[in-house]
């Protein structure tokens, strides 16, 4: 998401794409989106996290052509969205599905009703339409639902209606507007799980926008944050989850990954070192090291004390991600070496503070 | 009631079903896609065309806001040029017809606009023309909203008709004033009455019966 030499690779790619707009009772535009920069990987899962009102929405709309940009392009398999003329969108949006938060499925067409109206749009013999929309719900896994209306519908089996329904075209790209924000955990999960299998089955580009990060971490191979209208961290999303350098990516990251600092351990916790005081640290293993036995090699090699107090090992993008914080009974000097040992072993550290 | 007092309110049933059926139709031939029309004009809607929203708009509240028995003198005229006289059943349909429009026009608007506007966003996303979109997703999610206004059309189109036989119009309405209270005859009167309120609890009923069957929200119980 962050080589200006992928242009050919990206699916979809923003460049300085910014988005203001008139409003009432304001002397100068309101500005949504800004400066924006990103190349979509091409047949990866990408994800957009942001708080609401952070722009998010604005920026996947873009990308279909629902809202256009006032600077900068947007360019969608080759062709600019931004400047497409009104036939040259209609087919950009057939190469683009879209699903979303409410389903927005037709009350009044059943799940096969609702998977054939995109064929219909698009102009799709009656005879074709029957197979393939068979197809695809056999790829959903409704078979036993064709005939029912949404209101006789799960949240997760809508959704499932909503993924079939925006696959229907072929497109090359799937935009998923918050799908799984209305949907409970377990449900959610599901739904997750298919698009990682579409993905993964069909070669599909998938952009996420997401106000959960768990959704990203665990499907979303590359992830971009959106702060007030810009991006200000972005990357692999095991980069940016195993090392968050923007505040907003730690506020999100808060207890979707790494450990929560005991309770008992932060109130008695002070910032600066004295004698007689222990260090807390916390260690972070990324990649292959994250389940090497680092702390016991520590120990043995310096003859350290080294006190567990919290820990987690979990995956980000299928890769271990571990972080523990700890306890060690050392003065500055000594510290500096044991930081030093852990970081020439592929480890990071951070002083959290100083416990008696 | 003698039999000739029976025939009497056979023919004047079967006249106001009449001039109801036939306003009815035409006053929605042309008020539906008026009020779709009214619908996407708006400003920032599938088809925005504000000023000719505001116009069309204009129009439809000075229509609906004359009063009918004045509405049916006024356009006299105009009656006149459509069925070479301004007399009679047939030309009583125009100023109910006239009548009809504007307000079957509002109700259509009021039900196309009940609609989810992501429905809209969905079909737009797909690709779909505006055209596409009235037709495939606006029409048959609103279908329920524009039965149940169209019922209440009907309904307000058997009051509306009983003012016709000011201009000879025939009908029950006229029957009864007739017979009823010029001739002093109640029993005419109330079976007139009795009439139109068989007459409108048919329609609402057989509305509701037609908009439920079209409404897919409620789930229902089909033994599943």
């Amino acid at each position: 998401m962050q080589a200006q030499n992928m242009s050919d690779q990206a699916a979809i790619s923003f460049r300085g794409v910014g988005k203001s707009f008139a409003q009432k009772g304001k002397d100068r535009p309101v500005t949504a989106l800004e400066g924006i920069d990103l190349d979509v990987p091409r047949a990866a899962i990408s994800g957009i996290i942001g708080r609401s009102g952070a722009g998010k929405s604005t920026l996947l709309r873009m990308v279909n052509g629902l809202e256009r940009p006032t600077a900068g392009q947007v360019i969608v398999n080759g062709h600019d969205v931004g400047a497409a003329g009104t036939a040259e969108l209609r087919e950009i949006r057939r190469s683009v599905g879209m699903i979303f938060q409410h389903f927005n499925l037709l009350a009044t067409r059943t799940t096969f009703g609702n998977i054939a109206l995109p064929l219909e749009i698009a102009g799709v013999p009656a005879a074709e339409i029957r197979p393939r929309v068979n197809e695809l719900i056999e790829l959903v896994g409704l078979e036993a639902q064709a005939n029912r209306y949404p209101a006789e519908l799960s949240g997760g089996q809508k959704q499932r209606v909503g993924i079939a329904r925006a696959l229907a075209t072929r497109p090359k790209v799937l935009l998923s507007d918050e799908a799984t924000s209305a949907l409970d955990p377990e449900t959610t999960r599901q739904v997750l799980d298919l698009l990682k299998r579409i993905n993964g089955e069909l070669g599909l580009t998938i952009l996420l926008i997401t106000h959960e990060m768990g959704v990203v971490r665990d499907i979303g191979s590359h992830v971009a944050v959106i702060e007030a209208g810009r991006i200000v961290e972005q990357g692999e999303t095991y980069a940016v989850f195993s090392a968050p350098s923007h505040p907003t990516t730690r506020s999100f990251l808060k207890g979707v990954t790494g450990v929560v600092m005991p309770r008992f351990l932060a109130e008695r916790m002070v910032p600066d070192y004295a004698p007689g005081l222990q260090t807390v640290l916390q260690v972070t293993f990324t990649g292959s090291h994250a389940t090497d036995p680092m702390l016991a090699r520590l120990g043995t090699a310096m003859g350290l004390e080294v006190n567990i107090l919290a820990g987690a090992v979990e995956e980000i993008g299928e890769r271990p991600f571990g972080s523990l914080i700890v306890s060690l009974d050392a003065e500055p000097e000594r510290l500096a070496t044991a930081r030093a040992f852990l970081h020439d072993h592929g480890l990071r550290t951070e002083v959290l503070g100083h416990v008696r | 009631m003698s039999a000739n007092l029976i025939n009497l309110l056979m023919e004047a049933t079967l006249q106001t079903l009449y001039m109801v059926a036939i306003s009815t139709l035409i006053g929605t031939l042309i008020g539906a896609p008026l009020g779709i029309f009214l619908a996407v004009s708006r400003r920032g809607e599938l088809m925005a065309a504000p000023a000719a929203n505001a116009v069309l708009g204009l129009i439809v509240n000075a229509t609906r806001s004359t009063p009918f028995i004045i509405l049916v003198v006024a356009i006299i005229p105009f009656t006149r040029f459509v069925t070479g006289t301004s007399i009679g059943t047939n030309a009583a349909i125009v100023p109910l017809t006239v009548a009809t429009i504007p307000f079957v026009a509002r109700l259509i608007e009021n039900a196309v606009r009940e609609v989810d506007s992501g429905l809209i966003e969905a079909a737009r996303a797909m690709g779909a023309t505006p055209i596409q979109i009235v037709r495939k997703v606006l029409v048959p999610e609103a279908l329920p909203g524009i039965t149940l206004g169209i019922t209440l059309t009907i309904v307000s189109l058997i009051g509306y008709s009983a003012m016709v036989g000011a201009v000879g119009g025939k009908g029950l309405g006229d029957l009864g004033i007739r017979y009823g209270y010029q001739r002093f005859m109640p029993e005419v009167m109330a079976a007139v009455v009795l009439i139109l309120i068989v007459l409108v609890q048919l329609v609402q009923t057989a509305g509701e019966m037609l908009a439920r069957r079209f409404d897919k929200k409620a789930p229902k119980n089909r033994g599943r």
